[in-house]
């Protein structure tokens, strides 16, 4: 048989690893039809909502709902009382705390579920909650973390025994009824004994503030119990969908098989769709009782006050170095404000995520990390804001500990940078707080990062702006934002990562169909991330059939193989890998059928793109596409008909991606107001998949990043009112605050990953949020500041230079 | 509860007619009442734009318009721009140049933006921006969505060209 094509073309025809694949998610997204969770109508369903508490510390004296249940439309009122002979009036959160579904007894923070009413529309839904009286008993309130752990007020009842003594809680002791944990990591002794040998040590105490995913589509679910076949379907914004089934049956006891999942089409994550929220079990009831399906959908207020916020860490940083500026150890303690309740969802071994990674990209011998988690009266979380867990924290932490070193050195924080970093060949790399560094190249990427930007020449620029503002001629600053971020994405090795008891491994399951096309199933799912497209990649590279011949599904739990879902930059990591891996056991049974074809040994022929051929004879071959019809339909001795597989991937290490990323900012001191002139990020992510995919996720991740430093923050006042609780006050940056993005990369494959893959969807955000914040502190060094709280809004720049004696 | 309205507006193309409380939302009144779900809520106070249609002629965002202020409208929504057979040039742009990821303020954004091109056929970067402020996208960074403008607004000038 001849070949009328080359193999060039071939490789094209596949639309494998390595090309710009347009993506296939775009025809329904662009023409309206997407279907989001509240796109879905079912016949009869009802609309449930919440009544919310408008204190942040309350006991409930009493609920009544005469009103509320004579209100048109209003079909049912639940509270606690109702929820509880369930055992549903109260839930597991995923970082192993409870949290209350509906009030029980005591509000713990504003906006907290109080009732649930079940009604014909939401117009009703909004009457009945209007109707709804509940008489509350104001209690102190407190707001202030280090306050909770001094104070008097109980806010948990829950975790003081009968004498008021602190009780322990899911990871060890407590030393104060309202404190949930101590978690530490690395050497506590040696490292205060090098720190307080060191000749030069500095020391920052930073707050890096409470902030919140904020997707653009709310979080909402439809319930449907279907009484007469026993089967509840729970559509929903989920991130992790067979965690969710996994949850819900084991909290109502009904049995796995007959709960089906789906995440229907998700309008954004970034980490607040991955816990339980009361919305959801609140729904599951209401469907049981009524016996019709019910549709809850937070409002963008709910949204904003009560699902999923993210940081709130108060970081207290030691970092001591030699003269010459090479690091000899690292201390950092943090008070974590979780609120009232711990629901973050980190895995349950690290319930302060992996800010143990916080030594960054430097080669640093000693470290101690010790992380307080602390109730308060303020929404519950501590998720994973378009990061893996906690990283954010950690990498803002490092890289602001490096430059707060820098100033004490009178050193040039890149050259610090460069003098520290872990070496190529120290791969691959114990760090002193105990992860295994996969693999890096660090000091070429630093380098291409700087000579992109002609550091040396933005630093003479940036000398005579200050010259010039001295001498009256600008009243505009220059800051040169830096960031070396190193990533601990994919989560993770079932041995040290689970959620709930849920190990984090990942799937993909394909069924190669007799033409030659195929479906895939995977235990993830996209958010936006277009999966369909990526995943679809590796699977043509590793079959040799195009892309476009194979449909990715996910979400769907009765179809798809169980994963642990979509966050923490696990997709690739875990679930392509997964698919890579049942590329390869496809391919193998295909040399099987090849050979016989071929009427060779299973040694003599390889793949080749598309096909198997025999080897040193090219022009025998069988197309992947014959060899599937095969499969299907020639009886072939010794090989059981059909062409599918399933892989469970449980990778043995996590991957770490890591970037240089420099940005490059005008500060007018006058007004506060910053001009972004330049943002480079260069970004080594391994592998590359789609490279406009990846291009995508880092302009994405820098915009939520420019957010987090520049201004987003979730703000309380001390009666424990959420002050930011509309897209008024909760900063989304539009088109007209961001800036182009410059974006380059490295490629330093992952040794462990089947493809070289390490996770690219977060990286951007974890680095970009110190190089922002980096530029404004960096303007303002040459005028005395050392380091000023995030984020970094108008008003606040402006009291910064105005402190700094800059308006006399 | 007060006295129901007798409303007609023309959506799509296409008469509609029927009694709303004055309470009800526009949005409302296209995604439950009439099932065009292309227009999405994502804040419900105006800010974010992923409920833009276009009224007679403007962008209007309609998760905070009641459906009476509304009544003999001509409405547009992102179904009425376009479909399979006769796709928008915004509608392959924005897949052409990776102007959207989760897709959630594609309707609104698209429906915007041909507004714009209306207005002003061969933006700049800066009116571009400018003129696309008020719909948020928490993907994209805007960087391609911008590109993806850019890029119909150059197909549709030379398609003009074309049949002049």
């Amino acid at each position: 048989m001849k070949d009328e094509i080359s193999r060039e073309e071939r490789v094209d025809n596949l639309k494998g690893m390595g090309c710009s694949r347009k993506r296939v998610e775009d025809a329904r997204f662009t023409q309206g039809k997407g279907n989001y969770v509240d796109d879905v109508k079912l016949d009869g369903m009802l609309f449930g909502d919440f009544v919310r508490s408008p204190y942040a510390h309350a006991n409930i004296k009493s609920i009544d709902t005469e009103a509320a249940l004579k209100v048109p439309g209003v079909v049912a009122v639940l509270t606690a009382a109702d929820l509880e002979p369930l055992g549903l009036h109260w839930m597991p959160t995923l970082a192993g705390d409870k949290q209350m579904v509906l009030a029980d007894g005591k509000v713990l923070y504003q906006g907290q579920e109080v009732a649930y009413v079940i009604a014909e529309d939401r117009y009703a839904a909004a009457d009945g909650i209007e109707a709804v009286e509940v008489e509350y008993e104001e209690l102190q309130v407190v707001v202030d973390p280090f306050e909770a752990l001094k104070s008097d007020v109980i806010l948990r009842p829950d975790t003081v025994d009968e004498n008021g003594k602190a009780v322990d809680g899911a990871h060890g002791p407590r030393n104060h009824p309202n404190h949930i944990f101590t978690w530490e990591a690395g050497d506590k002794d040696p490292t205060e004994e090098v720190i307080a040998n060191a000749e030069i040590v500095a020391e920052e105490e930073m707050y890096y503030h409470r902030t919140h995913p904020c997707p653009l589509e709310t979080c909402g679910c439809v319930a449907s119990m279907d009484k007469v076949n026993g089967k509840l379907t729970l559509w929903g914004t989920f991130q992790a969908p067979h965690a969710i089934r996994t949850i819900v049956s084991l909290i109502s006891g009904i049995e796995e098989h007959n709960i089906r999942v789906i995440s229907p089409d998700i309008g954004g994550g970034f980490g607040n769709k991955v816990g339980a929220y009361p919305g959801y079990v609140c729904s599951v009831v209401a469907s049981i009782v009524t016996g019709k399906p019910v549709k809850w959908i937070e409002d963008r207020m709910d949204n904003l006050m009560t699902t999923a916020f993210a940081r709130d860490y108060w970081m207290k940083g030691k970092i001591s170095a030699t003269p010459e500026g090479k690091i000899t150890g690292l201390h950092c303690h943090v008070t974590a404000d979780h609120g009232g309740f711990d629901a973050c969802a980190d895995p349950t071994k690290f319930p302060a995520g992996f800010m143990n990674i916080c030594t960054g990209s430097y080669d640093i011998p000693t470290a101690y990390l010790a992380v307080d988690g602390v109730y308060t009266n303020k929404a519950p979380g501590g998720v994973s804001y378009r990061c893996s867990f906690r990283v954010t924290e950690a990498v803002y932490f490092i890289e602001r500990m490096i430059e707060v070193l820098a100033i004490k050195l009178d050193m040039d924080a890149a050259e610090l940078r460069r003098i520290n970093f872990i070496k190529k060949e120290q791969f691959p790399y114990k760090a002193a707080l105990g992860w295994e560094y996969d693999s890096g190249d660090y000091h070429t990427a630093w380098d291409k990062a700087l000579k992109t930007v002609d550091y040396d020449g933005l630093r003479a620029e940036q000398a005579q702006r200050v010259e010039d503002f001295k001498a009256g001629k600008t009243r505009k600053l220059m800051g040169v934002g830096l960031s070396f971020f190193t990533e601990i994405v994919g989560a993770g090795p079932v041995k040290n990562c689970d959620i709930l008891g849920m190990g984090m491994f990942d799937s993909c399951e394909i069924r190669i169909h007799p033409t030659g096309s195929a479906i895939a199933r995977l235990g993830t799912i996209s958010q936006g991330q277009g999966h369909a497209t990526t995943f679809a990649q590796i699977l043509a590279t590793e079959i040799g059939l195009s892309a476009d011949s194979i449909t990715i599904e996910e979400g769907d739990t009765d179809t798809a193989p169980y994963g642990l879902g979509t966050y923490g930059s696990r997709s690739t990591p875990v679930a392509g890998a997964a698919a890579a891996m049942v590329g390869r056991k496809i391919r193998a049974k295909a040399q099987m059928i090849a050979a016989y074809l071929l009427e060779v040994h299973d040694d003599d022929v390889e793949f080749d793109v598309d096909r198997f051929v025999v080897k040193g004879a090219p022009e025998r071959f069988k197309t992947m596409k014959d060899i599937a019809f095969a499969a299907y339909n020639q009886a072939i001795p010794g090989i059981e008909p059909g062409l599918e597989a399933v892989s469970y991937y449980d990778p043995p290490n996590m991957t770490y991606p890591f970037g240089a990323y420099v940005c490059v900012m005008d500060i007018d001191v006058d007004t506060g107001v910053t001009d972004i002139r330049r943002f480079y990020a260069l970004d080594d992510c391994g592998t590359r998949i789609n490279p406009m995919v990846i291009e995508g996720q880092i302009h994405g991740g820098l915009t939520e990043a420019l957010a987090v430093a520049l201004g987003q923050e979730i703000a309380y006042d001390e009666m424990g009112n959420c002050k930011t609780g509309t897209l008024m006050d909760f900063f989304l940056p539009t088109a007209w605050e961001v800036p182009n993005y410059e974006t380059d990369y490295t490629v330093t494959p992952s040794p462990h990953h089947p493809i070289g893959a390490k996770g690219v969807g977060e990286s951007p955000h974890v680095g970009g949020v110190p190089c922002f914040s980096n530029a404004v502190q960096d303007a303002f060094r040459a005028f005395g500041l050392t380091h000023t709280n995030m984020p970094h809004d108008h008003w606040r720049i402006w009291k910064t230079a105005n402190e700094l004696g800059l308006h006399d | 509860m007060s006295d129901k309205m007798h409303i007609k507006l023309n959506v799509n193309g296409k008469n509609e007619e029927f009694l709303a409380e004055p309470r009800e939302l526009l949005i409302y009144t296209l995604r439950e009442r009439l099932n065009i779900t292309g227009p999405h809520i994502g804040c419900e106070t105006s800010h974010c734009g992923a409920c833009t249609v276009t009224i007679n002629g403007k962008s209007v965002k309609s998760c905070t318009m009641f459906v009476a202020q509304a009544d003999g409208a001509e409405v547009t929504t992102i179904e009425g721009i376009g479909g399979p057979d006769d796709l928008h040039p915004l509608q392959e742009a924005f897949k052409e140049h990776h102007g959207l990821q989760c897709g959630y303020c594609t309707p609104g954004m698209i429906t915007r933006a041909k507004k714009l091109l209306e207005e002003n056929p061969m933006p700049t970067e800066e009116e571009i921006r400018f003129g696309m402020a008020g719909n948020i996208c928490r993907c994209t960074g805007y960087q391609n969505i911008v590109k993806s403008i850019q890029a119909a607004a150059t197909e549709m000038a030379s398609a003009k060209e074309a049949a002049e």
